[in-house]
């Protein structure tokens, strides 16, 4: 339980940068920190305390127990699919800042007009 | 990247690098040829390819990464694995269904075994790796046709 | 899980200093030590596959944020943010805490999965598909479908960052696609 509640205060970093910060690189760091928050969620639910890893040994090795391999599967397409829209994202905030000449959000919706 | 007149950086970075670039590239392809029997596999394979590059450009600046491996090579390699893993994927149709596993399972625990995964990562790693290399190419020479060079 | 917890708040203090520091330079820093940690909770919690992933990964996430960040003319004393707007996300998050605790009181105790779907998995895995590394037979012949969808994924994504960085192109035919693109969302 306390490390659900270390993931939780995590994600709850992530969700204040998003909301409280006018940079756009802080919000960017916001949403990375809350996706890796939500990513280590699913692993901690897949642990089984004295557990090994999804991966078979020749015969005499016993597999069990053995945590749950499906919450991995799922966390690995999703890390993938983070680099990819964290790259879209900072892309589209470098071309912002090359038209408006900064990273403040609130003032690149004074200077838009 | 660098101010210097010379593109990359010193000496010392250059020689290491020229010393590791293979070793990494070669982890790469480990990872990606052995991913249905140890960790890894074509994600994070093709994205060690991916950063063996991306090693290359930021040690000697981006002219050797593009004679290495160019902008529409990139695209070529991507557009490659992206069919490579469709056709996979249709080719099963001729057994049972969409990515039916219609390859020999072989023995366990031998390099060639478990049908269609093998190809599978290396199609993955393929579009994984150029993607993930062109994003980066394009990201970090972003301004160098603009008007202000840095 | 001592170690874990420890880990968990490298990782909670890192991604505080990320959030918080005037230096966007250091704030990426910060964020790389927080992706590195959790490389190591994943390694520590047995998903080896998923650790060697999330340290490359977040490798190319750090190149690609130090090149948003380094540049010349960038204020070293970023904005600061509204009082008002401190307040308000503060209260957010408050509430989200307080709602999400009895949802992780009701999830299964930790250390002990619900196994239901994956033991098939895990049983069938070498007969039917003869692969030893359960996640790879997941993920490329029970699930082949999640790969499909993220290979998708990932190709919008490039195909996006290559037409937003595109050097090429007059300039009357970027008005004319921005006009389009605003029509579009409109």
């Amino acid at each position: 339980m306390a490390v659900y509640v270390l993931c939780l205060v995590l994600f709850c970093v992530g969700i204040y940068a998003i909301l409280s910060k006018r940079n756009l690189i802080k919000i960017i760091i916001g949403l990375i920190v809350a996706e890796h928050a939500v990513n280590l969620f699913f692993i901690l639910v897949a642990y089984r305390i004295g557990g090994r890893a999804p991966i078979f040994e020749p015969p005499p090795v016993s597999i069990e127990p053995m945590v749950d391999p499906l919450p991995h599967a799922l966390v690995l397409t999703a890390i993938v699919i983070g680099i990819a829209t964290t790259a879209f994202m900072v892309a589209l905030a470098m071309r912002i800042y090359e038209k408006y000449g900064t990273y403040d959000i609130a003032r690149i919706r004074e200077l838009r007009g | 990247m660098s101010k210097e007149r010379q593109p990359g950086m010193t000496l010392i970075v250059k020689t290491v690098t020229r010393l590791t670039v293979g070793l990494i590239l070669l982890y790469g392809i480990y990872v990606v040829t052995h991913g249905h029997l140890t960790p890894g596999g074509g994600f994070a394979g093709g994205v060690v390819i991916a950063l063996s590059l991306v090693h290359l450009m930021l040690a000697f600046g981006g002219d050797v990464a593009f004679k290495t491996l160019s902008k529409s090579g990139a695209a070529v390699l991507e557009a490659i694995g992206a069919l490579l893993f469709v056709g996979i994927a249709i080719i099963g149709f001729g057994w049972a269904g969409f990515f039916f596993n219609f390859l020999p399972k072989g023995t366990p625990f031998d390099l060639f075994s478990a049908g269609i995964i093998p190809l599978c990562n290396i199609a993955i790693s393929l579009k994984v790796g150029a993607g993930l290399f062109s994003v980066v190419i394009a990201i970090v020479f972003l301004r160098v046709a603009g008007s202000e060079r840095e | 899980m001592f170690i874990l917890i420890v880990l968990l708040g490298l990782m909670i203090m890192g991604a505080l200093v990320a959030v918080e520091a005037k230096n966007l330079l250091s704030a990426v820093i910060a964020i790389g030590t927080a992706g590195l940690g959790l490389s190591i909770a994943f390694l520590l919690l047995k998903a080896p596959d998923v650790a060697i992933t999330q340290l490359v990964v977040e490798i190319m996430a750090v190149v690609i944020l130090i090149r948003a960040t380094i540049r010349q003319g960038l204020p070293s004393s970023p904005m600061d943010s509204r009082p008002l707007g401190v307040v308000i996300a503060l209260g957010f998050v408050a509430v989200l805490f307080l709602a999400a605790i009895p949802v992780l009181e009701s999830i299964p105790e930790f250390g002990d999965p619900v196994m239901r779907v994956s033991r098939s998995y895990v049983d069938g895995t070498w007969r039917l598909s003869g692969s030893t590394n359960v996640v790879a037979s997941v993920i490329l012949d029970y699930r082949a479908y999640d790969t499909l969808g993220e290979a998708t994924v990932l190709f919008t994504a490039v195909v996006g960052v290559l037409a937003v960085t595109r050097l090429s192109g007059r300039r009357e035919q970027k008005d004319g696609a921005q006009e389009a693109e605003q029509g579009a969302g409109r």
